[in-house]
């Protein structure tokens, strides 16, 4: 059954929208991750215009994330001062970012900047995680009593100014850490259509040094707001937010993301992990390789003029 | 069968008495295509007849606009885009059918290009550098897209007089006033034309909503939220109470 989407100006069967929508959402449920990073390559894949993927995925993902959160907000898994403090961050990154995606898809780079970004981010996350969660396996495999990492450590980040209470995290450290993790996911949500989740997610775990059980709960918490906000600056300076689309993607994301959640708990943390890893490092393969190869037309219309 | 129905109808009207008053006729089967909620694309009947023997030409152009054509280039290793050309004139949607191939009617003096017939003939006007190979990737890429005629699309012709033809408008049609325009050849020259509108827009909820969304934008991003908000707060309870 097609379905004609009036912002994207295309028709699409609505099955495979709502499938779609139900497979990504379960990713996400499990993961805590938008799936935003998932879900826009593959709208581009299915021909919706890269800045009406961009524009709708933001929409998608606070539905998403609203969904996600609430359930971890029962739990009492949502660090909200960290929160804020990314979120004022992370409005500030997605203004931005909204404005430079804007100026490079006028000039006809917004192609090559997403890919890009996906290519680079992706592509360092991914191997980080991987390795990391190796370890961590092959470390529980061995026999009680080998070296345990230490669960804090001093670096040059605990010299900085501005030091805040993080009750919930058990953390006491500079705001700027955080503010600046936020500016740079907003940004990067902004131009790459993604909730940004899978940045945030290991930044707290690696840099902040945030207890895993508060890091799912508080990522998606500043994620809903960074979204709302690329949402909003997407729909009055570029028009390319489809609620349509965005609706029939969140039916299907919304029940995915509850039945991955549910799986998600089952699963232990370092397999959980070294899946995440894996799949990053597929699209960022297949974005790699699409760049390198010789493209079938050398020649495509620009997105750039306005109607 | 509405579109015999119609021939019928028309075979009526087509006494020899009226029929030198016009030299071509033709209408089609609807002036509105309307893009709904369903859409995926639709087929418009045009008829006609003329008063005797001749070619007939069906050309249908959409609406001009602006169009960038870019090409890529390899960059220590990656597909960038380099060099672009902007036609400033560009038709979004062009079909063409005829009742044989245009180079065997032999139209002589520059017909087909006044009237832009056929897509060699196409005027698209573009600045900067050499533009040959930009024109052949931009009509390529229309062709892609399903808006430009593959090829001369045929016409029926019934008794030298009648004559139909389908024109297919693809689910990805861009909106807008359509010129469909008719013309017969006769004696290698274009002796008569005739042009009829087809307005191709957006109806119901699609078109409210893209409405709401280039003319209250604001209005629009906060709804966008709030509905993504309430649909997610939505999914949570339901599987709560579960």
């Amino acid at each position: 059954m097609q379905i004609y989407l009036p912002i994207a100006e295309m028709s699409i069967n609505i099955l495979v929208l709502l499938g779609l929508g139900g497979g990504v959402g379960f990713l996400s449920g499990v993961f805590g991750v938008g799936g935003g990073f998932l879900m826009t390559p593959l709208l581009i894949f299915l021909g919706v215009p890269p800045a009406v993927a961009v524009g709708t995925e933001a929409n998608q993902i606070v539905a998403s994330s609203v969904s996600g959160v609430l359930a971890h907000w029962r739990r009492g898994n949502v660090d909200v001062m960290m929160g804020l403090v990314l979120l004022a961050g992370g409005i500030v990154g997605s203004t931005f970012g909204v404005w430079l995606f804007k100026i490079l898809r006028g000039l006809g780079q917004i192609d090559l900047v997403i890919s890009l970004a996906y290519v680079v981010v992706l592509g360092i996350i991914g191997w980080l995680m991987l390795i990391e969660s190796v370890q961590t396996i092959r470390q529980s495999r061995r026999p009680a009593g080998a070296p345990r990492r230490k669960l804090h450590q001093h670096t040059w980040v605990h010299g900085l100014p501005f030091k805040m209470r993080f009750r919930k995290s058990r953390l006491y450290i500079s705001a700027l850490l955080p503010l600046a993790i936020g500016v740079l996911v907003g940004i990067l949500a902004a131009l790459m259509g993604v909730g940004g989740g899978f940045i945030v997610v290991p930044a707290m775990i690696y840099l902040l040094g945030m207890p895993t059980s508060v890091v799912v709960g508080t990522s998606l918490f500043q994620i809903i707001f960074v979204t709302a906000n690329t949402t909003f600056l997407q729909a009055t300076m570029n028009q390319t937010v489809d609620v349509l689309l965005a609706v029939l993607l969140l039916v299907g994301g919304v029940i995915g993301a509850q039945i991955g959640a549910r799986a998600g708990a089952k699963l232990k943390g370092e397999q959980l992990r070294g899946l995440l890893a894996l799949i990053i490092l597929g699209v960022c393969t297949k974005l790699l390789v699409d760049l390198l190869v010789t493209p079938t037309d050398l020649y495509s219309l620009g997105g750039g003029v306005a109607h | 069968m509405p579109a015999g129905l119609i021939l019928a109808v028309l075979l009526l009207f087509l006494r020899p008495a009226s029929a030198q008053e016009e030299p071509l006729v033709a209408d089609l089967s609807k002036h509105l295509v309307a893009i709904t909620a369903g859409f995926s694309g639709t087929d418009v009947l045009l008829f006609g007849a003329t008063d005797g023997p001749g070619d007939v030409i069906v050309v249908v152009r959409g609406p001009e606009k602006a169009e960038l054509v870019r090409k890529k280039a390899r960059t220590a290793g990656i597909w960038i885009n380099r060099e672009e050309r902007r036609f400033t004139d560009a038709p979004q949607f062009y079909h063409i059918a005829a009742t044989r191939p245009l180079e065997e009617m032999a139209v002589k003096g520059g017909d087909f290009q006044r009237h832009q017939i056929g897509l060699a003939n196409l005027k698209l006007t573009a600045q900067g550098g050499e533009v040959g190979e930009f024109r052949a990737a931009l009509i390529r890429l229309k062709q892609n897209q399903g808006v430009f005629s593959d090829e001369v699309e045929p016409i029926n012709v019934l008794g030298n007089r009648l004559f139909r033809t389908e024109m297919h408008f693809p689910a990805n049609v861009p909106v807008g006033t359509y010129r469909v325009e008719v013309y017969l050849v006769r004696e290698r020259q274009v002796v008569s034309a005739q042009m009829t509108p087809l307005i191709i827009g957006k109806i119901g909820l699609g078109a409210d909503l893209y409405d709401f969304a280039h003319y209250q934008a604001a209005l629009y991003g906060i709804a966008a939220i709030l509905i993504a908000v309430a649909a997610g707060w939505l999914a949570s309870v339901a599987f709560r109470k579960r």
